[in-house]
């Protein structure tokens, strides 16, 4: 029992990896005042991409690097249209995750040759480097820690930080003390998509070992109601993501125990992440505050 | 009924040029991924507009994701993005085959569809008024939670004794006539039209339409107005509910030739992120809804003969759909052409 536990909380460690990145990314745009809910799409064309940059350089951290790179082009693309162009912040989302749908689904059939999945060759996967007899670490782990951390550090300690919250926060006043708001916004935005990016690629060369066109399954927007229930704070995104990974592994974990299984189907077991995150999110609401200009442009008059 | 031909030009413009955008992007993909742009247009666009057969097909195909759009369009009219048609559909889907198994004609079933649909629809209603829950998470971590209790269902409740492949069948009484014999094209494609207009009628002809696009448009003004945004929220899904259960309703009971959800559900899934598509290239209006619909019914169509006779995976109309809709994400994208051009 006690081993059941421990390595639950273990994959847990793993599983947070994604949606901890992710919601600290959009704690930095949204902290700006840019809404992306294309983090879904960014999350799955990264795995995507990072998979191919480490079976062709042969080295799992290119494609993790590749996978942070993908995520900073759709983060341009976001930025470019809902800062420069000052479009609406939720329609680009919407449209990165279809296109998503449709570039991975196409991309590993024309690609790989195989229909709906691929297996991600062992000696292109990321190295563990802390072995339990209960499971093992990614290096990963730890620079998804560190990144939090230093993140937060940035946003509340930093006069960087300061001018990223001014832009979300007040904007005009943010301008006329003379910073320059779109660029700000626009450096945010790529910056969250690239964090998205990065937990993409690590879920395909690292913790699954496998692309498929369901691969993201709602992390994406698991990560945004993350930021919400972290109200917009690193740091508590840190810990919140480790709450969510928990109830995430906790399902895989259940769906492979057979004793359970014949209690419980396993389709219900599945649909636990996503009806805790329903529940968190119902509970806190009312009792967060997000940014004052969160998702509204900003038109110099 | 007085329709403003004006107020329609620039939006239509838009949404061709960004098909056309589409199209040519999908093409310089398709060169990169080395197959011939040429040879798989005209195989998609042969098999799709080429024969009878092929725009019975179109229609068919644009039955469902007219349905879903509506959900779509209605819930952004009313300030909502409303993403839960999916999971609408598969419990649309599968009440019309309970119900029409118990009383074996049409009405039960698209009833089964409409009570499916507001039932579920009306969980992010009630977590949006009652818990300001944003509508986009919860209404895709029900989408998610939709699948596996639908997947549940469908192997564990409904299996058919004489096929482990699919679900128990809409017997042959509930089923909707085929209007071309031969193909899949059935009078259900008659309801999704149906839908759209009287969606139409609805949002810009009753006191309650008035209700839900001023409130979409402005809240506050709503509620100076004496229109309560709750009110608005609650009936916005709760169309959007009846237009998605519609969609899966008539897909098991106007879809030869299983009439029936197969085991994966693969035949009733992906109709309500296309639907998203479709509706924001049609303007979130009802009318031009129809249209984009019969589009994206023959990308869906001739997606297949596209494999077929030029050996391109059927997704790649999905990456075309996909450009589509980032492309009517920027704004002002025709006074951004006409700069692009005079340089």
């Amino acid at each position: 029992m006690i081993e059941a536990v421990i390595s639950i909380l273990i994959g847990a460690l793993t599983a947070m990896v994604p949606l901890v990145l992710t919601s600290v990314g959009a704690t930095v745009s949204e902290r700006a005042g840019v809404v992306n809910i294309g983090y879904e799409g960014i999350i799955l064309m990264s795995a995507f991409f990072g998979a191919i940059f480490a079976e062709i350089t042969g080295n799992p951290w290119i494609g993790l690097i590749g996978g942070a790179f993908v995520g900073m082009l759709l983060g341009m693309l976001h930025g470019f249209i809902t800062v420069y162009l000052k479009g609406d912040h939720v329609i680009p989302g919407i449209g990165v995750n279809l296109l998503a749908l449709g570039v991975v689904a196409f991309g590993i059939t024309a690609y790989w040759g195989t229909a709906g999945q691929h297996q991600v060759p062992t000696n292109v996967r990321v190295a563990p480097i802390i072995n339990t007899p209960y499971g093992s670490l990614s290096p990963m782990v730890l620079i998804t820690i560190a990144i939090a951390i230093l993140t937060h550090w940035v946003l509340f300690r930093t006069p960087l930080g300061l001018r990223i919250r001014a832009v979300g926060e007040n904007p005009e006043a943010a301008d006329a003390l003379g910073i320059n708001v779109e660029r700000y916004r626009f450096l945010a935005t790529v910056y969250g998509a690239m964090l998205a990016g990065l937990g993409g690629a690590f879920m395909s060369v690292d913790w699954l070992g496998t692309v498929t066109k369901q691969l993201s399954a709602g992390r994406g927007f698991i990560a945004l109601a993350n930021m919400v229930f972290s109200g917009w704070n690193p740091l508590r995104a840190l810990l919140g993501g480790f709450i969510f990974g928990f109830f995430d592994n906790l399902s895989v974990w259940v769906r492979t125990n057979p004793e359970i299984q014949r209690i419980v189907p396993w389709q219900f077991v599945a649909t636990l992440p996503y009806l805790v995150t329903l529940i968190i999110v119902a509970g806190i609401i009312g009792k967060v505050r997000p940014p004052k200009a969160d998702g509204k442009p900003y038109k110099r008059e | 009924m007085r329709v403003d031909i004006k107020g329609f030009t620039k939006p239509l413009v838009e949404s061709l040029v960004a098909i056309v955008i589409g199209i040519l992007v999908g093409a310089i993909i398709l060169a990169f991924s080395g197959y011939s742009p040429a040879e798989a247009y005209i195989a998609l666009f042969n098999g799709a507009l080429g024969s009878k057969y092929g725009l019975a097909m179109t229609l068919s195909s644009a039955t469902p994701i007219i349905l879903t759009a509506l959900t779509f369009g209605i819930g952004a009219r009313t300030g909502l993005f409303n993403i839960g048609g999916e999971g609408t559909v598969y419990f649309g889907a599968i009440m019309a085959i309970i119900l029409t198994n118990l009383w074996g004609n049409v009405l039960m079933g698209l009833f089964g569809g409409i009570l499916a649909g507001m039932a579920w629809m009306a969980i992010p209603a009630i977590l949006k008024v009652l818990r300001g829950v944003n509508e986009v998470v919860s209404t895709i971590m029900l989408n998610w939670m939709a699948y596996f209790i639908a997947l549940y269902i469908v192997l564990q409740k409904i299996p058919n004794p004489e096929d482990p492949n699919k679900t128990l069948a809409v017997p042959v009484s509930a089923r909707f006539p085929i209007i071309m014999k031969g193909t899949e094209l059935s009078w259900a494609f008659a309801i999704s039209v149906i839908a759209a207009l009287i969606t139409y009628y609805i949002l810009w002809h009753t006191e309650l339409g008035y209700e839900l696009r001023v409130s979409g448009y402005n809240e506050r003004a709503a509620r100076y107005g004496g229109i309560n945004p709750k009110k608005a929220i609650i009936w916005s899904f709760l169309l959007g509910g009846i237009m998605s259960g519609l969609a899966g309703a008539t897909e098991v009971m106007g879809r030869p030739p299983s009439y029936a959800i197969s085991q994966g559900m693969a035949n009733i899934y992906g109709y309500g992120f296309d639907g998203i598509g479709v509706s924001l290239v049609g303007r979130n209006h009802p009318l031009g809804i129809i249209f984009s619909g019969i589009f994206f019914g023959m990308l869906r169509a001739g997606a297949t003969s596209m494999q077929i006779e030029a050996g391109v995976p059927l997704e790649m109309v999905k990456v075309v759909q996909g450009v589509i809709v980032v492309t009517i994400a920027i704004p002002g994208l025709l006074d951004l052409l006409k700069k692009v051009v005079r340089r």
